[in-house]
């Protein structure tokens, strides 16, 4: 298989399974998860929870001032994150060519600058993994596969916008197979958040709701 | 009782539900939980990291209930739950947590931590592993129908003392009346000015009430121990007694815990609504105030402050009615830099007070309430709840720190003006 070969598959079977896989995957983790029930609240509730519910899903993602440090390092890294995947204009391109939606797309050096953020906060949270005890003391090699293969895509997508590293079809292949590596691993590692983040806030919003909590 | 993992462990399995799945799957080990834990913050242990202490609950979903789990097991390629692991949990989910909730407030995924740590205490129950002294004080509660094993002789002498000082006679076992209310044995034997104090206060109000001999305490101790059939027993005692009275409301002491397994947990344990409605008693002082039936005079100049008791106030929703009060008879409340559902902790709930091993940790957490104490410099700090109130009490003392503490019912019946509801 030579380069070009590589890219092909990389771009046609190697997306086409890796989307299969992670939605089936992450709709069988979602399903995991709702077929166990939540217990039917027999306590005569405040309220119906349901607002706080949702209200969780959106408060949590405010920033909390302590520990500014990591709590800045993983907004880079996320909102970066989600500016890349959505808004670099051959991704945006490659979407329109699955969805046929297209909106456009961010000018490269607005990439750029956020490719090179979100690598550097997410290097400071590795070695955050390390310097704090509590961190350190919870983190496995689990987390750190889940970090290793979030890095990957933006490093290689740096380098092969960049022309570094390898030749550039190489290098874009690389990268097309390092999302497909992220992609499979989102239902089965810890980047499952992703999507079961909702449901957990949820949950816990609209037990603190029915109580008279705010949370 | 024996030690079974297996029960222990199916026990867990039968508690896993939608929620803590969902948790589970969402937790990054990104640590947050860990700077919301006393545990944590007073002795910089990264063991009492919160999301730890439901480890074994973890690896447990993660075999039973997830597809990579179950394929990982079937190839012998995880560690299953022992009975080492089992036995090395009990001082995370007993010893060192008061089950104060604070980490569910924090966690950026919104994981509950606490509704996980209650029931793994429920798996390392049933696995004949929760601490003796909680075992002793279920029994006992069981028993006697008081968590100190106090006959309801005691409490009637409690209730004649107070008829003498108050010149209000105390109806016991009265049915048909507006609340039944339930005290803790710390309020019979320590606090026992609350039975004068509400009696005055229910006076003033028009307000009747009755005190219950087959049910006349409302603390739990099958709640901390996390033996929910236990549980069920203590709170079906108050329900039969509600019931046979007739009353319409059940009135929790000035007792976060009994709060929680009355008001919350109970109807969950029995497996079916309540007939009438629970209130904690500040609640009850509130909507009299609102009624205007609570008239005070004279306000507190001195500079006090309130301890929210967590599971009265965090997990449990009472954190206006309080504050409210307290406005009516202080003219100098101040609020703890951190209060309502973001107050540390005292240390002393969740059973851990009756632990004898977690004594010293006890008094070593204490350090952040000493220090949310100091920075205020009050002269009072004021709670609703008697298991905070002798945390506080023993921490000030230990600490030489020159403060009072006082239950809120009492403070609110000092100011009670001597005239009748017309």
């Amino acid at each position: 298989m030579n380069e070009i070969e590589l890219l092909t598959w990389a771009r046609g079977p190697g997306l086409f399974w890796a989307t299969v896989i992670m939605f089936f995957g992450l709709t069988l983790r979602l399903f995991e998860i709702l077929s166990l029930g939540r217990p039917k609240e027999l306590a005569e509730v405040r309220d119906s929870g349901v607002r706080d519910g949702w209200m969780l899903i959106l408060k949590r993602s405010l920033p909390e001032l302590k520990h500014w440090k990591y709590i800045t390092a993983s907004y880079i890294f996320h909102i970066g994150l989600l500016v890349i995947i959505f808004f670099f204009i051959p991704h945006t391109q490659l979407f329109r060519d699955i969805f046929g939606v297209f909106w456009g797309g961010w000018p490269n050096f607005v990439i750029d600058f956020f490719a090179v953020l979100s690598i550097a906060a997410m290097i400071y949270m590795l070695a955050a993994r390390f310097y704090d005890p509590a961190r350190r003391i919870l983190s496995n090699l689990s987390d750190y596969f889940a970090w290793l293969v979030t890095f990957l895509p933006i490093v290689t997508g740096y380098m092969a916008f960049h022309r570094l590293g390898m030749d550039y079809t190489t290098m874009l292949a690389v990268h097309i197979l390092s999302v497909e590596l992220l992609m499979i691993s989102l239902p089965i590692s810890k980047l499952s958040h992703v999507v079961t983040f909702a449901l957990a806030r949820y949950y816990t919003g609209s037990n603190n709701g029915r109580r008279g909590i705010t949370s | 009782m024996s030690v079974s993992i297996e029960n222990g462990i199916n026990r867990m399995k039968e508690l896993i539900d939608a929620p803590i799945a969902s948790y589970f799957s969402s937790c990054t080990n990104c640590g947050l939980c860990a700077q919301a834990c006393i545990f944590y913050t007073e002795t910089g242990h990264a063991k009492y990291t919160p999301i730890r202490r439901v480890e074994p609950m973890r690896r447990l979903w993660e075999q039973e209930y997830t597809l990579l789990g179950k394929a990982k097991k079937a190839l012998g390629l995880t560690r299953e739950v022992t009975e080492q692991d089992l036995r090395e949990n009990v001082e995370l989910a007993f010893e060192s947590c008061t089950t104060c909730g604070r980490c569910s407030m924090v966690c950026p995924v919104g994981n509950d931590i606490v509704y996980m740590i209650r029931r793994m205490r429920e798996g390392l129950s049933a696995a004949g592993l929760a601490p003796a002294e909680l075992k002793e004080s279920a029994v006992r509660t069981l028993e006697t129908g008081s968590v100190m094993g106090f006959p309801l002789k005691t409490l009637e002498a409690m209730v004649k003392a107070a008829e003498k000082e108050t010149g209000i006679s105390i109806n016991i076992d009265q049915p048909d009346v507006d609340y039944l209310l339930l005290l803790s044995s710390a309020e019979v034997m320590q606090f026992n000015e609350i039975i004068g104090s509400l009696a005055q206060i229910f006076d003033q109000a028009g307000v009747s009430w009755t005190l219950s001999s087959s049910a006349h305490e409302a603390a739990n101790p099958g709640m901390h121990l996390g033996a929910s059939e236990i549980e069920a027993k203590m709170i079906q005692r108050i329900v039969d007694a509600a019931i046979e009275l007739r009353v319409k409301n059940v009135m929790t002491p000035e007792c976060g815990h009994a709060y929680m397994a009355i008001r919350w947990e109970g109807p969950n344990v029995i497996g079916r609504p309540y007939p009438f409605q629970v209130f904690h008693t500040v609640e009850v002082l509130d909507q009299l105030r609102q009624q205007g039936k609570l008239k005070t005079g004279g306000c507190e100049a001195e500079r006090i402050t309130f301890h929210d008791p967590c599971q009265a106030a965090r997990r449990g929703g009472v954190n206006q009615p309080q504050r409210n009060l307290l406005n009516m008879v202080s003219s100098n409340f101040i609020e703890m830099k951190e209060n309502r559902a973001c107050n540390w902790c005292c240390g002393g709930g969740g059973g851990m007070n009756v632990i004898e091993k977690s004594a010293p940790l006890m008094q070593r957490v204490f350090n952040r309430k000493k220090s949310q104490i100091d920075e205020l410099n009050v002269t009072t700090v004021v709670t609703m709840c008697a298991t905070c109130r002798n945390t506080l009490e023993e921490g000030i003392e230990a600490n030489n720190m020159d403060v009072n503490v006082v239950g809120l019912t009492e403070l609110v019946a000092n100011h009670l003006l001597k005239e009748k509801q017309s």
